[in-house]
């Protein structure tokens, strides 16, 4: 499970370099996330983009890391491929989380957000 | 076991043959995450060079879906068990079967009756499953469930864009 965490403009940007987050992977994916986001940040974008196929127990570990991460942080999306935008989409799980376009995208919000 | 019965390294047929290959895929695998990994992609690359890459994505989670579930609920994670998997294309879609030895299906994972809306789980509650069956009734038609002898065969079919001619 590869992910890749950078502090950058206030946020934690989280990575994802795996082309699927499935059943095989959704439990290391959990396991993980919580230890690349020990280091504090309010703000933590997940950047999807190199992510062609989510299930849903991808998603399903998507919701536990979100819910993991509050009520203090935020867990942003970032760069939904069209077949990820498309689980969301079915599930209306993407009217519970604030997902950008891409990662420039969020960081830029978040500086709007701060002027 | 079953094998893939594409006809590997031989010549396809040539354009405006009157014999075009037969789309069929026909597989058993074990029932563990990474074997269904192997059978999508090996189910995908039989199939979606006359898709569209929305409707392959499509098929990949509907299958994604039905064999997970088996795999986690049917057979427990126990990791033992196998899986067949069948599938024919025809001119409106992707007729598919699967069967397993796993435990019965629960009536309302099947029932139609139910309405959609009431079978989806609620985004504010933010649910961590569920989603599953959600997915399988939104994205396949004609679902079917038959138990026999202790075996479960599921069918359902992939409604798809008419095919581009082939010879």
């Amino acid at each position: 499970m590869n992910l890749f965490a950078e502090a950058l403009n206030g946020a934690l940007v989280v990575r994802v370099d795996e082309e699927r987050i499935d059943a095989a992977i959704a439990m290391r994916f959990k396991d993980r996330m919580r230890e690349v986001t020990a280091q504090p940040s309010t703000r933590v974008v997940l950047d999807m983009s190199q992510v062609d196929f989510l299930d849903s127990s991808g998603l399903g570990a998507v919701v536990a890391v979100m819910k993991s991460l509050a009520p203090t942080r935020r867990l942003e999306l970032s760069g939904l491929t069209p077949n990820v935008a498309k689980v969301f989409q079915l599930t209306r799980m993407d009217t519970v989380f604030r997902i950008h376009t891409d990662v420039e995208a969020a960081l830029q919000e978040g500086l709007r957000n701060a002027g | 076991m079953l094998a893939d019965r594409k006809a590997r390294g031989q010549p396809r047929p040539e354009r405006g043959g009157d014999r075009p290959e037969a789309q069929i895929f026909h597989h058993s695998f074990a029932a563990d995450p990474l074997s269904v990994r192997k059978a999508l992609r090996a189910a995908l690359a039989r199939f979606t060079r006359n898709m569209t890459s929305d409707e392959a994505g499509t098929l990949e989670l509907l299958l994604a879906e039905v064999l997970n579930n088996i795999v986690e609920h049917g057979y427990g994670d126990s990791g033992k068990g196998m899986i067949t998997l069948s599938m024919v294309r025809d001119g409106r879609g992707l007729s598919c079967s699967v069967s397993d030895d796993g435990i019965e299906l629960p009536a309302d994972c099947i029932n139609r009756k139910i309405a959609t809306e009431t079978l989806r789980p609620h985004p504010d509650d933010l649910p961590e499953g569920g989603f599953g069956w959600f997915l399988i009734r939104d994205l396949a038609e004609d679902l079917g469930y038959h138990r026999v002898d202790g075996r479960n065969l599921l069918a359902f079919r992939l409604p798809l864009s008419p095919q581009p001619h082939q010879g």
